[in-house]
């Protein structure tokens, strides 16, 4: 839980560098929308299998891609704990995120939830080995820049 | 008082300024008029052209359908027992609603949920509920022939395993609408191929169809405002390619390959320093994999976008594959369509580099997520500039094929189709 309420903050603080430190070194961190998720189709808006890409998105934010100035504000709904195996911990949060565009516009962004598989890590704290998050709707407005 | 000397105004005012007699200018009302979007709604997407509706893969099987758009009219995409593809609009013929609620699905037939009104897969009017009435009394006149009533049907054609339908009579066969070489383009990536369907999303641009379909076209800006192709080479007005543009304007093709003897070149002389342009950070990835792939279609080109009048792009970046479907909502607002793609015979090693890949396109593309809000900074840009217009000067004044890509031609290309569909 103080994971989830850390990893929401750190985005929405605009702190992207420190984002992917949330997860294992290997991992999957996937975005993907619900009718996608339920037909199988492996494809993602964003798709990544290490930490190593997650770091790259971050640069590539900061150094590469053009996008209006804009942030996020992550409201998370209670965590479901699908149980706990020798892999880690299963569980879903749903989450409504809103826009906040440089002129001021605020608007409900993106609805879903966070498929998560939650590890820890070398210092002992709880880790993202997974995280695929689907979101309801199939429509982006405009672009993702930001994480989810 | 109010100023009774004080000229009437005009209420509906006629463009602004003249649309100048060459391809290199547009002026902005065409991005913000109402009827102008009328007017394309009859000349182009229902005048002469060919409009990508669905790929073949999705409609296999006799039943299948899928709930598409033609320039934002709902369209039904169906495959009959016949192995036929046919096309109709989605909308009842008796009050209008439409006839399929799903995107998608495999049906025997269709029926309409207000009246239960029902069509066979070719969308001919097959059964009106209460028809004769119930115990002798109401139902329809005996004048009603259900052969009289059916959705405007379009005509369909396949390429490649790409479906495209037209609403007019008169337009060219498939084939001779999109041009030989457009053609062989599309076979390069296409032919004989079994195309497999990854992932579907769909873009909301705050813009007008046009501004989206003439950035699709603009070989220019790609290493300018995507830095990140630039930054790792994948994409350099120096590197080898060219541009091909269709008689018509209207398709085009832009394609680069890696040239190993300019990249020397460029390694001791670098054009991009001189110009003081953006594209020259030295930032590195730390996952390389993610651009890791392989020369599949043996040519060695990396990438190929390819488009056809009015609002359809194949895309091949890398090996990432996709198909765009550009869809007007509005004077400024428009729908784009993303369905990511591989093969049936992938082996999973190359699967994995397209899911990786596709990392560079698509609404949060590393080189094209700039595309989602450049229309909109357009759009935005030109409220209260509809007597100015915009310049398109590179390359020239034409509209024909060229080696390099610094060139607006298949820009003016667009317009050219354009302008000779809707008269303006």
């Amino acid at each position: 839980m103080a994971a989830q309420a850390r990893y929401a903050r750190c985005i929405d603080e605009g702190r992207l560098e420190e984002w992917p430190e949330f997860f294992l070194s290997t991992c999957i961190y996937r975005i993907t929308t619900a009718e996608n998720h339920r037909l199988g189709f492996a494809a993602g808006i964003i798709w990544a299998d290490s930490r190593g890409m997650l770091e790259d998105r971050v640069a590539a934010l900061r150094g590469a891609n053009i996008y209006e100035r804009h942030a996020y504000r992550h409201l998370l709904g209670l965590p479901l704990i699908d149980g706990a195996g020798p892999q880690g911990t299963r569980a879903e949060t749903p989450f409504m995120v809103a826009r906040i565009m440089r002129e001021g516009a605020t608007d409900l962004y993106a609805t879903g939830r966070y498929l998560d598989l939650w590890r820890a890590g070398q210092d002992g704290t709880p880790k993202l080995a997974e995280r695929i998050v689907v979101c309801d709707s199939s429509r982006i407005d405009t672009l993702l820049a930001l994480p989810l | 008082m109010p100023d009774h000397n004080i000229a009437r105004p005009v209420l509906v005012p006629p463009p602004e300024v003249e649309w100048p007699d060459t391809l290199s200018r547009v002026p902005y009302w065409a991005f913000q008029r109402e009827d102008v979007a009328a007017i394309e709604q009859r000349r182009v997407f229902r005048g002469d052209t060919w409009n990508y509706l669905c790929l073949e893969a999705e409609i296999a099987q006799p039943g299948d359908y899928r709930a598409t758009t033609l320039g934002g009219v709902p369209i039904l995409a169906v495959r009959d027992h016949d192995g036929e593809i046919y096309a109709f609009e989605n909308r009842c013929v008796h009050r209008g609603a439409l006839i399929a609620l799903e995107d998608f699905g495999q049906v025997r037939e269709f029926t309409c949920v207000y009246h239960a009104w029902s069509y066979d897969l070719q969308g001919n009017l097959k059964a009106v509920a209460f028809k004769d009435g119930i115990k002798g009394a109401g139902g329809m006149p005996e004048c009603f022939r259900m052969e009289d009533h059916a959705p405007r049907k379009l005509r369909t054609a396949t390429i490649c395993g790409l479906v495209f339908a037209s609403a007019s009579d008169t337009v060219p066969p498939i084939e001779e609408y999109l041009g030989e070489e457009i053609v062989e383009r599309i076979e390069r990536v296409l032919g004989g191929r079994q195309i497999e369907v990854i992932g579907r999303f769909t873009q909301a641009l705050p813009n007008n169809w046009k501004l989206y379909v003439e950035n699709v076209r603009d070989s220019y800006h790609a290493s300018l405002l995507h830095l990140f192709f630039t930054t790792f080479e994948l994409n350099k007005l120096s590197m080898k390619g060219g541009l091909i543009v269709s008689e018509s304007g209207g398709n085009h093709v832009s394609w680069s390959a890696v040239d190993r003897e300019a990249q020397e070149r460029q390694a001791a002389t670098s054009e991009y320093s001189a110009q003081n342009i953006r594209s020259a950070s030295d930032y590195r990835l730390r996952d390389p994999s993610v651009l890791a792939g392989i020369d599949e279609f043996g040519d060695g080109i990396s990438l190929q976008i390819l488009s056809v009048f009015p609002g359809f792009v194949l895309q091949q970046i890398q090996n990432a594959l996709a198909v765009r479907q550009v869809v007007p909502r509005g004077v400024d607002r428009t729908d784009l369509h993303w369905t990511y793609f591989g093969f049936k015979d992938d082996t999973p090693e190359l699967r994995l580099m397209r899911l990786k890949q596709c990392n560079l396109v698509g609404p949060a593309g590393y080189v094209s997520m700039e595309d989602g809000c450049v229309g909109g900074f357009v759009q935005r840009g030109v409220v209260g500039a509809s007597d100015r217009h915009a310049v398109l000067e590179m390359g020239g004044h034409d509209a024909l094929s060229t080696r390099t890509r610094a060139t607006e031609a298949s820009v003016r290309g667009f317009w050219k189709a354009y302008r000779e569909l809707t008269g303006l």
